[in-house]
């Protein structure tokens, strides 16, 4: 229903790149007699427009990851979904991840889909030269001859700044940052209509993460993809995001563009995260949520936030709120904001 | 004027391989440093990974010995302990926070052991300890991070958060009435939600309890926001160092400005 | 305990099957007690008898009941296989504890040590042992001298983890909390080995007992204790199945696949039951 009023919305008017409808995904393990569900992705629907970075932020173990997993279709058990839709639409064609056939979805990945995991510059082999991996990975999907593959990957390297002689050196050869930038290279090589990523920069120091985030946001430009960004740390947010989803205990509790976000958050969680960010040339003290983030396997009832919420009310420990539009391309979870149901 | 930590010319050079092939490293190049005992203090440490601020802090807890020059605690060579008597004196005034509250703690093991352990075998310097004397040493220092041992007792690290878990970290370090903490990267892995909590709760320290602190860090808004000094290392030299603030504020080593120019802020205002 | 032997069997099926073969193990060492006939004793049967109601794996062609035999080999070779299994546990687990935890000066002697066993090769010297004692080379001695040898490669095994565990944090913490080298040896360290030790400890009871086997097969240990391989050394030297008393070795042999499998299959299941991965996913983490 929400994505519905989304959909409505004057905003969009072309099929989004990616549309997420309801999506469950839980991880189910059964342990010597004891079964749990977590509920890793609870009820998450968005849209990722085409050129748009979508962000995702959530602390660890909110289920930002698992729902990248499930957006991606790489479902390994205990995590199965359990409802929902994700629909890919690449050049007007539409694909419904849960309805591909195994080598349907292979065939999509790199060619359309690429996924760039959390500490990702390990993919490369650490015996063979860089050239390999690259052949490995991306000749298969690209049906180029040779030489004009290999010309392609130069080219490719060249518009990333990346001396062309990586591809005759050995993984070790190169610092971290040079790595994760070869393997953004890599999953790039096939210009992607859709680019997913997971903590792309959280091993790195800053000054290479810096780097590594400028040349994302070139890469965006170039090829006019969209991207799934997701990272716990809000600064990175500020910078490359379009749009930010904020996750909490596996559900979306706010969605907003950037700026809007950061100016004017108005669910209480997002308040405080951004509300807490220090800042070099501010001393102003800063506050910290009381309690602890909920246990996806075991979360609290009505609204996950309510236990740490300083707006809590009655219906709050009772009823989940729903993911309402404030405001064009503004949705929020809260009964605070969104007024109790009668 | 007595020096608490007195870090004198000291380097530490790494040697790798076997013996035909044989590097050497060095991690630490001639960095010297003091903490005066009259005045706590928090003192950033800033780098990035390689650039020596882990090795420093491993000399400073008598982890590593370093390969030149000396560090002083209290005016005694830290090299010169040997004794497990001199040892565990010299652990009951400088204590670890580890970075990664999860790792820091057995998994499989009650968090509580710990800190029941700790006020233990420090207490028995003078008489051994009762059950009760225990008990409540434990709980003074778990108040003092905010926390109560009806809290934590009993619990595994996996059924407490990642800010409680540090914060019972941090007091087990309190346990022995340390002088000096030293906390290398403590807050990276804790939730950002809870975050400043931690951060918030060493300037606190520093006030109450007149603790000196040193933060190791790479993240230099919360240096900012809670240090009094700040060295700022790079391939194991000290390349600027001063107050925090001005260092911050107006930093003159071209490397400082490139680390501050990297620093990402969300400015929408 | 009762709850865990009872999930594991109601949830494992390798388990439950092992289980139920160590049962019949039990089974058998118990009954062996209650053997009518002393084990060493000979013509007290009719020889040569095939498999019939009273005696139900036929008898030897030295006039002995083969059931009760079996029983009693059975047992002895169990015992065997423990003991050694269990002593040289300890020496694995002091060794490479202690080495991959001290490292340093006390890891290269220890290391020195080890690596001098392993190379020593294994069958000559009990051979040589064999020649040396003769006589006094009886089980509990055989115990001992196969312990002495079957640590090694394990003691290197559990130091390599020993190794990963002392730059673990914890380990830094319990060393700030005070905690003496043994106490974080036996209580942090130790439950990290424990999957090592338990699939290790089947490992080293084939070794143990096949070389036992080999050894009795070939007359070179105590021949009044029975166990499985002089059952075998006795059915050779009589020519059993030359001359069709084909039982007298099927028995042993039998045996001692059957108490193979259960042994694997039962450390297989208990080994995913300790490691603390599933434990801490039991847990709730």
């Amino acid at each position: 229903m929400q994505t519905e009023a989304l959909l409505r919305s004057p905003d969009i008017v072309v099929e989004p790149t990616l549309t997420v409808e309801r999506l469950k995904a839980y991880y189910t393990t059964k342990a010597f007699g004891i079964d749990r569900d977590i509920r890793a992705v609870d009820d998450i629907s968005l849209t990722v427009a085409k050129g748009e970075v979508y962000g995702v932020a959530g602390e660890s173990s909110s289920g930002k990851t698992s729902l990248i997993k499930t957006i991606v279709g790489a479902i390994r058990p205990p995590l199965h979904v359990v409802g929902g839709t994700v629909r890919f639409n690449f050049g007007g064609q539409t694909y419904d991840i849960y309805d591909l056939k195994p080598d349907e979805l292979q065939a999509i990945r790199w060619r359309h889909l690429s996924y760039i995991m959390q500490g990702s510059m390990n993919v490369l082999n650490p015996v063979r030269r860089i050239k390999h991996s690259f052949y490995d990975f991306a000749f298969p999907h690209m049906g180029l001859g040779r030489a004009t593959f290999w010309d392609r990957v130069r080219d490719h390297l060249r518009k990333l700044d990346l001396d062309p002689g990586v591809l005759d050196s050995y993984p070790h050869q190169l610092s971290g940052g040079m790595r994760q930038r070869t393997t953004i290279a890599l999953a790039t090589v096939c210009t992607p209509e859709f680019i997913v990523a997971d903590e792309p920069t959280t091993a790195l120091d800053v000054i290479v993460q810096r780097d590594v985030l400028t040349m994302l946001r070139d890469i965006q430009r170039d090829l006019g993809s969209s991207f799934l960004f997701v990272t716990h740390d809000m600064s990175v947010h500020a910078t490359v995001s379009d749009r930010v989803g904020i996750v909490y205990a596996g559900r979306l509790v706010e969605e907003a563009d950037t700026p809007t976000l950061f100016r004017s958050a108005r669910h209480p969680y997002t308040q405080h995260l951004v509300a807490s960010l220090p800042k070099i040339g501010d001393t102003t003290r800063r506050a910290s949520l009381s309690g602890r983030p909920p246990s996806l396997a075991d979360p609290p009832p009505g609204c996950r936030f309510h236990p740490r919420c300083p707006l809590a009310m009655d219906v709050c420990s009772k009823e989940v709120p729903p993911l309402v539009s404030i405001a064009p391309r503004h949705r929020v979870a809260c009964f605070a904001v969104t007024g109790a149901p009668s | 004027m007595s020096l608490l930590l007195d870090i004198d010319h000291v380097g530490k050079t790494f040697t790798q391989g076997g013996l035909l092939s044989r590097r050497s490293i060095e991690a630490v190049k001639d960095i010297s440093l003091q903490i005066e005992a009259e005045r706590p203090e928090i003192l950033s440490v800033v780098g990035e990974s390689g650039s020596g601020k882990s090795t420093l802090a491993a000399m400073v807890l008598g982890q590593q010995l370093p390969t030149r020059g000396r560090v002083l605690f209290d005016g005694v060579d830290v090299a010169s302990i040997r004794s497990g008597a001199d040892r565990r004196a010299f652990m009951a005034k400088v204590q670890p926070v580890l970075q990664n509250p999860f790792e820091a703690f057995n998994p499989l093991k009650r968090v509580d052991r710990y800190l029941f352990a700790t006020a233990a075998n420090f207490m028995a310097a003078t008489g051994k300890p009762t059950r009760q004397e225990i008990e409540a040493r434990v709980d003074r220092a778990l108040v003092e991070v905010g926390l109560t041992l009806a809290e934590v007792r009993g619990r595994f690290p996996h059924e407490l958060s990642g800010g409680q878990l540090q914060r019972t970290a941090i007091a087990r370090a309190l346990i022995p009435d340390p002088r000096l903490l030293v906390a290398d990267e403590p807050v990276s892995m804790v939730d950002a939600s809870l975050r400043m909590s931690i951060v918030n709760l060493f300037s606190s320290l520093r006030d109450r309890l007149g603790l000196s602190i040193i933060y190791i860090t790479h993240d230099l808004a919360t240096a900012y926001y809670i240090s009094d000094r700040i060295i700022i290392m790079k391939k194991g030299e000290v390349v600027e160092r001063g107050n925090a603030r001005e260092v911050l504020d107006n930093p003159q080593h071209p490397y400082s400005i490139a680390l501050k120019n990297a620093v990402l802020t969300p400015d929408f205002a | 305990m009762f709850t865990i032997v009872r999930d594991l069997i109601r949830y494992n099926i390798e388990f439950a099957v092992g289980f139920a073969i160590l049962l019949l193990l039990i089974g058998a060492v118990i009954l062996s007690f209650f053997s009518p006939y002393p084990a060493a004793d000979i013509y007290v049967v009719a020889p040569d008898m095939p498999p019939d109601a009273e005696f139900w794996l036929g008898t030897t062609s030295r006039g002995q009941d083969n059931f009760w035999q079996l029983m009693i080999a059975l047992r002895n070779t169990l015992a065997f296989g423990l003991g050694v299994a269990f002593l040289s546990r300890i020496l694995s687990l002091v060794v490479g504890l202690t080495a991959g935890y001290a490292g340093g000066r006390v890891d290269r002697v220890l290391m020195a040590i080890n690596d001098s066993v392993m190379v020593i090769p294994h069958f000559p010297i009990l051979v040589l042992f064999y020649f040396v004692l003769k006589d006094d080379m009886n089980w509990l001695m055989l115990v001992l001298i196969l312990s002495a040898l079957g640590w090694s490669y394990d003691a290197r095994l559990i130091r390599s983890i020993a190794m990963s565990l002392r730059t673990r944090p914890f380990t830094t913490q319990s060393v700030y909390s005070g905690m003496s080298m043994r106490k974080i040896l036996v209580e942090e360290h130790l439950p990290y080995v424990m999957p090592i030790v338990f699939a290790t400890t089947m490992n080293n009871m084939i070794w143990s007992i096949g070389m036992e086997i080999t050894l009795s097969v070939l007359g070179f240990t105590d021949v009044d204790t029975p166990t499985m391989g002089q059952m075998i050394y006795w059915a050779n030297s009589h020519s059993a199945l030359i001359s069709g008393i084909w039982w007298w070795v099927a028995a042993p042999v039998v045996a001692i696949i059957v108490l193979f499998i259960g042994l694997f299959l039962l450390s297989m299941s208990m080994n995913e039951y300790i490691d603390p991965r599933s434990r801490l996913n039991r847990m709730g983490s």
